[in-house]
C-alpha cells in the first residue's frame, strides 16, 4: 500500500521539476536571448527546447521582402557551441554560422518573400563516457520595416 | 500475488509517469514525425550536411500578430477600425477554443491599432486580450502594470510595441511550458487569420494590380502548410481538427494561385553587416481568385469572431 503513498508525492515532484526547467528555459530566453535582438522588435514569439549535445531542431518560417530581419539563437553556458544554418526551399544552405565564429546572431532582409528553414544543432563536447550536456536553446525573430 | 502484482503496477505507473514527464520537458516545439527524420540533401551540399540525422524538435512559426500588422501598415494601407472584431464580443467567448482564438484576433487588432497610434483603442484592445488570456488562465500574461504602463506611454510607438510583443510571448511561453500547444497554435492561428482579414477588407479593387498589400496577401500562401503542419501537431484535439477542416478549405484558394521564386543568391553588405537574399518573384493571383480568397477568410473569421 505504501507505493500507491509514494506516487503522488513522487509525480508531484516530477510535475514540479518540469515546470522549473521550462520556467528556467523561458527565464534564459528572456534575460540573454531577447537583448541580442538590440535595436529589431521581437515578433513576441517564443520558441525554446532543452536539447542535448548533438540534438537538433528545425524551425520552419516565412519571411518578408519589407523587413530587415535579426534572428539570434542562443545556448546556455553550459552547452557546446550551437550551430545553425539557414537553407531555402531547395535545401541549399545560404548561411552558416559555423563560417562567422559561431555567431549568435544574423542579420539579413530580402528581395522577395521565402520560406526559409533553420537548422540548429547543438555541438559535441567529445568527451566519450561523460554525461551529455543539456540545456536550454533559444531561438528569437527581431525585425525593422525597411527604411 | 496479488500483492506482488499490485506493487508492479505502481512501479509500471511511476515509470511510465516519469517517462511521460522527461517527453514533457522537451517543450517548445514538436516531436519530429518519423517521416521528417531524413533530410534529403542535394549532393552539392553532402559536406555541410553529412552531420544531419534527424531532428528532436520542429517549430512551425507562424507571423506573430505583431508581424502581421506591422506588414499591413509597411504595404502602405489605411487604418479602418470597422475592421477590427469589436471589444463588444468579449463576453460571448467561454470556451478554450473561441479566447484562444480571439487572444490572437484581439492581439493583432491591438498591434494594429499600436502602429496607427490609435490611443484609446490601444488601451481598449490590450484590456480585450487581457480577457482572453486570463480566461485561459494564463498567470500574469498581462498584467495591470503592463496596461498602466501602456497608459503612460500611449504616444510612444516603440515602448508600445515592446509591450504588445512581451504580453504576446508571455502568453505564449506560458501556454508551450504548460503543455497546452493545441491553445498555443491556436493563438497563432486566431492571429494569422485576423491579419489576412483586414489586409484583404483594405485592398481597393480600382488599385488591384501593383498593389503592394495585394501582394502581402499572396505572400500568405507561403505560410499555409506552415499553419497545416502546425495544427495537425495537435490534431487529436476536435476543436484543432475543425480549424484543419476550415484551413484546408483555404488551401485550396491560395493553390490557384502560382509563386515562382528565382533561387536565392545570399550577398554580404559589409556596410550593414547584413545579408541580402536576392531572388525574383512572379505571382499570378486574378481579381477573381483574390475575390474567392477574400470571401473565405471572411466566412472562415466570422465562425471565429460570431
Amino acid at each position: 500500500m505504501r507505493i500507491y503513498r509514494i506516487i503522488p508525492i513522487l509525480a508531484l515532484l516530477i510535475i514540479t521539476l518540469t515546470v522549473n526547467v521550462d520556467a528556467q528555459c523561458k527565464a534564459f530566453a528572456k534575460k540573454v536571448c531577447l537583448p541580442e535582438l538590440g535595436a529589431y522588435t521581437h515578433d513576441g514569439n517564443y520558441h525554446a527546447a532543452i536539447l542535448v549535445e548533438g540534438e537538433e531542431a528545425e524551425l520552419y518560417k516565412t519571411f518578408y521582402s519589407d523587413m530587415d530581419y535579426r534572428v539570434a539563437i542562443c545556448g546556455e553556458d553550459k552547452l557546446p557551441n550551437v550551430e545553425f544554418k539557414v537553407l531555402d526551399s531547395n535545401k541549399n544552405v545560404i548561411y552558416s554560422n559555423k563560417d562567422a565564429g559561431f555567431a549568435k546572431t544574423w542579420d539579413f532582409k530580402l528581395q522577395s518573400s521565402q520560406q526559409l528553414k533553420l537548422v540548429v544543432k547543438v555541438s559535441s563536447f567529445n568527451q566519450p563516457g561523460d554525461t551529455p550536456a543539456s540545456g536550454c536553446v533559444s531561438i528569437m525573430f527581431g525585425f525593422k520595416m525597411k527604411k | 500475488m496479488n500483492k506482488k502484482f499490485g506493487i508492479s503496477s505502481g512501479i509500471l505507473v511511476v515509470v511510465l509517469l516519469f517517462a511521460s514527464m522527461l517527453i514533457g520537458c522537451k517543450s517548445g516545439g514538436n516531436k519530429a514525425p518519423k517521416d521528417k527524420e531524413t533530410v534529403d540533401v542535394p549532393k552539392d551540399n553532402t559536406a555541410v550536411y553529412e552531420d544531419i540525422k534527424q531532428a528532436e524538435k520542429i517549430f512551425n512559426a507562424l507571423p506573430s500578430p505583431l508581424e502581421s500588422a506591422m506588414l499591413i501598415k509597411s504595404a502602405g494601407a489605411r487604418f479602418d477600425d470597422a475592421m477590427l472584431n469589436p471589444i463588444g464580443n468579449v463576453n460571448n467567448y467561454v470556451t478554450n477554443k473561441s479566447m484562444a482564438l480571439n487572444l490572437g484576433i484581439y492581439t493583432c487588432d491591438l498591434s494594429f491599432a499600436s502602429l496607427y497610434e490609435q490611443t484609446q483603442l490601444i488601451i481598449d484592445y490590450m484590456n480585450a486580450a487581457k480577457k482572453m488570456a486570463d480566461g485561459l488562465g494564463i498567470l500574469k500574461a498581462i498584467e495591470q502594470s503592463s496596461i498602466d504602463r501602456l497608459e503612460e506611454n500611449i504616444n510612444n510607438t516603440e515602448v508600445i510595441m515592446e509591450i504588445v510583443s512581451t504580453t504576446f510571448m508571455n502568453s505564449n511561453s506560458y501556454l508551450a511550458d504548460n503543455g497546452q500547444p493545441a491553445i498555443a497554435a491556436m493563438v497563432l492561428v486566431g492571429g494569422w487569420f485576423e491579419g489576412l482579414y483586414i489586409s484583404t477588407q483594405l485592398v481597393d479593387m480600382k488599385d488591384f494590380n501593383g498593389n503592394k498589400l495585394v501582394g502581402r496577401i499572396i505572400d500568405q500562401k507561403l505560410s499555409i502548410d506552415i499553419l497545416l503542419s502546425l495544427l495537425e501537431s495537435s490534431k487529436e484535439n476536435p476543436a484543432v481538427d475543425e480549424l484543419i477542416a476550415q484551413v484546408k478549405k483555404l488551401k485550396v484558394v491560395f493553390d490557384k494561385i502560382t509563386i515562382t521564386t528565382s533561387p536565392i543568391r545570399p550577398e554580404f553588405d559589409k556596410a550593414s553587416n547584413t545579408t541580402i537574399l536576392k531572388s525574383e518573384v512572379k505571382t499570378d493571383m486574378t481579381p477573381a481568385v483574390f475575390n474567392e480568397l477574400s470571401a473565405t477568410v471572411a466566412e472562415i473569421r466570422s465562425t471565429f469572431v460570431n
